[in-house]
């Protein structure tokens, strides 16, 4: 069967962005197969593109789908990009060079990234997508892809160094 | 280039974005500034540590076995809605093509009205001949027959002798056809009966035409003044023609 030929096989991608944005397990499955089911349903739309950046973007659909009605408590979760106040804000190496050791440490900051940035972090550096494919899944310009990413980053290398606790001063 | 403009390079620069002639000005920067170039290394150490396998989220075998079986239920629901569909649709065209077919037969062997009275007409004038029920009036006189109508019918019918043409009156009765009671005129042509029905209508003049045979039978239907006119015989098709065309005169 086509559908599982072309796209089964980024699974993989789809439960791991589902995973980074819906933050747990059980949700990460069930938004994860909501998505497959939705893009076995919606295989016809299918028109020869990258099988992976378009189950990826039913994932996110579904996701945000699914976010209100599981996460009533949570507002919006729009977030301006520049009214985060990311100011370069120069983070000492080597505090940064000692968390990015710690995988565990990486995956907290990562998690506490708004979901936004959390979304261009996976698509970027897990996902390997350009700017310009990131652009079409997310279907926003160019230019917001790189402010975001570049936020993303810096707000990234902040949450980290926040994190650090020099070991004895526990 | 100075570090503000440097700066959001940097980003583009490591993600392998930055266009050749952005790439050798930044490159030269970094070169010159330190700032610029350890926050370039800050950029490469974090993007590998976002690349680090243990960053990753693969789907759980579990996940695949529910995956498998929701798909096996959507892909089989799938195909029924499809047979269903297709199911009603190939039932929506077999009673389609009954009806056509139904239809068409009782175009084809259902007689039109005219042919029903013809029909009709043909069975009045053969039990007229069997039953020996000819006449209740006999008068080869036009008008003792023409009066003899007056208080049996609701209507006066144009009685003619043609006996001087060949085509004497022998008399008169009354029958029923087309739900109502009609005149019926009896003429003879040598050894032929003729029976002429005449009865009111509300149809405009035609001119006689001929019927086809009934049972052997000929047949002339006209309609003049109000009257529908039947004239039915075994005299063969001209005569009648000639018996029909003489009584519009």
């Amino acid at each position: 069967m086509l559908f599982e030929r072309k796209v089964l096989p980024h699974l993989d991608a789809a439960h791991n962005l589902a995973r980074w944005l819906a933050g747990n397990d059980p949700d990460a499955k069930d938004v994860a197969q909501e998505a497959c089911l939705r893009a076995f349903r919606f295989f016809g739309t299918f028109r020869g593109e990258d099988p992976r950046a378009w189950l990826l973007s039913i994932v996110r659909n579904t996701f945000y789908t699914w976010l209100p009605k599981n996460r009533p408590f949570l507002d919006s979760i729009e977030i301006s990009d520049e009214a985060l106040g990311v100011e370069d804000v120069s983070v000492n190496a080597d505090i940064l060079n000692a968390q990015i050791g710690s995988a565990q440490a990486v995956r907290r900051a990562i998690a506490e990234l708004p979901v936004e940035f959390r979304e261009i972090i996976v698509l970027r550096e897990m996902e390997g997508f350009s700017y310009k494919e990131i652009a079409g899944l997310v279907e926003i310009p160019l230019g917001t892809v790189m402010s975001r990413l570049a936020r993303a980053r810096k707000l990234l290398q902040r949450q980290l160094c926040k994190e650090f606790k020099p070991e004895g001063q526990l | 280039m100075n570090c503000e403009q440097a700066r959001p390079l940097i980003d583009p620069y490591v993600d392998g974005e930055l266009d050749a002639a952005g790439k050798q000005t930044l490159e030269q920067h970094l070169c010159d500034c330190n700032d610029c170039s350890q926050e370039w290394q800050n950029l490469q150490s974090l993007k590998k540590a976002v690349r680090q396998e243990p960053m990753q989220f693969p789907a759980t075998a579990e996940l695949r076995r529910r995956l498998s079986v929701q798909l096996r239920i959507q892909s089989s629901l799938q195909s029924r809605s499809f047979w269903e569909w297709n199911w009603l649709a190939t039932l929506a065209t077999g009673i389609a093509a009954a009806c056509l077919i139904l239809w068409l037969n009782f175009i084809l062997t259902h007689p039109s009205s005219l042919e029903l009275l013809a029909r009709e007409v043909a069975a009045s004038h053969i039990r007229s001949l069997m039953a020996d029920h000819r006449l209740d009036v006999a008068s080869t006189d036009q008008h003792t027959v023409k009066p003899w109508f007056a208080g049996k019918l609701d209507f006066s019918p144009p009685v003619k002798d043609l006996g001087d043409q060949e085509f004497p009156l022998v008399g008169g009765r009354l029958d029923y056809l087309d739900d109502r009671t009609v005149a019926a005129l009896v003429f003879q042509r040598h050894q032929h009966v003729i029976n002429l029905f005449i009865w009111p209508t509300e149809g405009s003049d035609s001119p006689p035409s001929s019927f086809a045979p009934i049972q052997g039978y000929n047949m002339v239907h006209w309609t003049q003044g109000g009257m529908t006119f039947w004239a039915i015989s075994d005299l063969n098709e001209q005569e009648l023609g000639d018996f029909a065309g003489l009584y519009t005169k």
